[in-house]
């Protein structure tokens, strides 16, 4: 039988797995964005499991306005991408030092 | 049964689709790879019960953020093999991080289970008797409790989508084509039109 615990251990192992794509392709910004996307859907994930283990929707409904913004935070990501590589002719995020951050 | 093998089924092709998009050396592949994520993530969704949720994931991610990627991976010219270049520099520290973090989140989920706090079954396997389907309770839910939350959902994907454009349009250098509403507007009839009588049988000269 599935229970919960099931579950949040695939879902703590999607969440590291996006965690270690940040790290491993510190310079191609594309894949971090795609290992950022891989974290939400891990929580968008323990939000759904707890909404149906618990028997409340409202998770379910939270996970949608996780999608929204997780949606709206990729095409501004990659907009912002697009204009980096217009200006520079290249996507490697460690030359971005122009503010000194 | 088919429940926990169905379970097995989608969570491992999730973890090794996951696996994929953070090594495969194309970024093409990449995103083909976090398709096959989402698909497995929505199955996972679909066992629980949640079938709205999953849909919308397949809509939203699939349709709409896979192929935006998509597009962006295509348009831009990478090159794949300097993007690969800190790869093996930084695995030893990724991978120790990565295990540090699983680590502790697995324990944290061990003292959870010692004080456990009562969970039901999920809806899919025990059926408590639902009187409307899943999407039809979401929508109660969404469009009288959390209207506002989701008129507000809405504003960031307009802000989102207004960002977007604003980011990446560029005016065209041609002239040719171009509109000029100022000069639209600035035209009275008396300038743009002529008044004519010609002869029966002749022709007008403009």
């Amino acid at each position: 039988m599935i229970g919960i615990e099931h579950y949040i251990v695939v879902s703590t192992v999607l969440f590291v797995l996006g965690v270690l794509g940040i790290f491993l392709n510190r310079k191609n910004i594309i894949i971090i964005l795609m290992a950022i996307e891989l974290i939400l859907l891990a929580v968008n994930i323990n939000m759904v499991a707890f909404s149906a283990f618990l028997g409340d929707l409202v998770g379910q409904v939270f996970a949608m306005f996780i999608l929204t913004v997780a949606a709206a935070e990729a095409a501004i990501g990659l907009a912002i991408l697009m204009i980096y590589f217009r200006g520079r002719g290249t996507i490697a995020v460690d030359d971005a030092n122009q503010m000194k951050g | 049964m088919i429940q926990t093998f169905a379970f097995y089924l989608f969570a491992v092709l999730m973890i090794a689709s996951a696996v994929m998009v953070i090594t495969a050396r194309n970024p093409v592949h990449s995103v083909l790879w976090l398709i096959l994520a989402f698909f497995n993530a929505a199955g996972l969704m679909v066992l629980v019960g949640a079938e709205f949720i999953a849909m919308l994931l397949v809509i939203v991610y699939v349709g709409a953020v896979a192929v935006l990627f998509l597009f962006v991976v295509m348009m831009l010219n990478i090159d794949v093999a300097a993007m690969r270049a800190g790869f093996m520099k930084n695995f030893p520290l990724g991978i120790a991080i990565a295990l540090i973090l699983l680590a502790e989140l697995v324990l944290g989920i061990g003292a959870y289970r010692v004080g456990a706090i009562e969970l039901g079954t999920p809806m899919a396997s025990e059926a408590p008797a639902l009187v409307e389907s899943n999407t039809a309770a979401i929508g109660a839910m969404l469009y009288s409790k959390y209207v506002f939350l989701f008129e507000i959902a809405g504003i960031i994907l307009l802000v989102a989508m207004i960002g977007a454009i604003v980011l990446t349009h560029r005016p065209s250098k041609s002239k040719r084509g171009q509109q000029d509403i100022g000069k639209q507007v600035r035209r009275n009839p008396d300038e743009a039109t002529v008044m004519k009588q010609p002869e029966v049988g002749k022709g007008v000269e403009l």
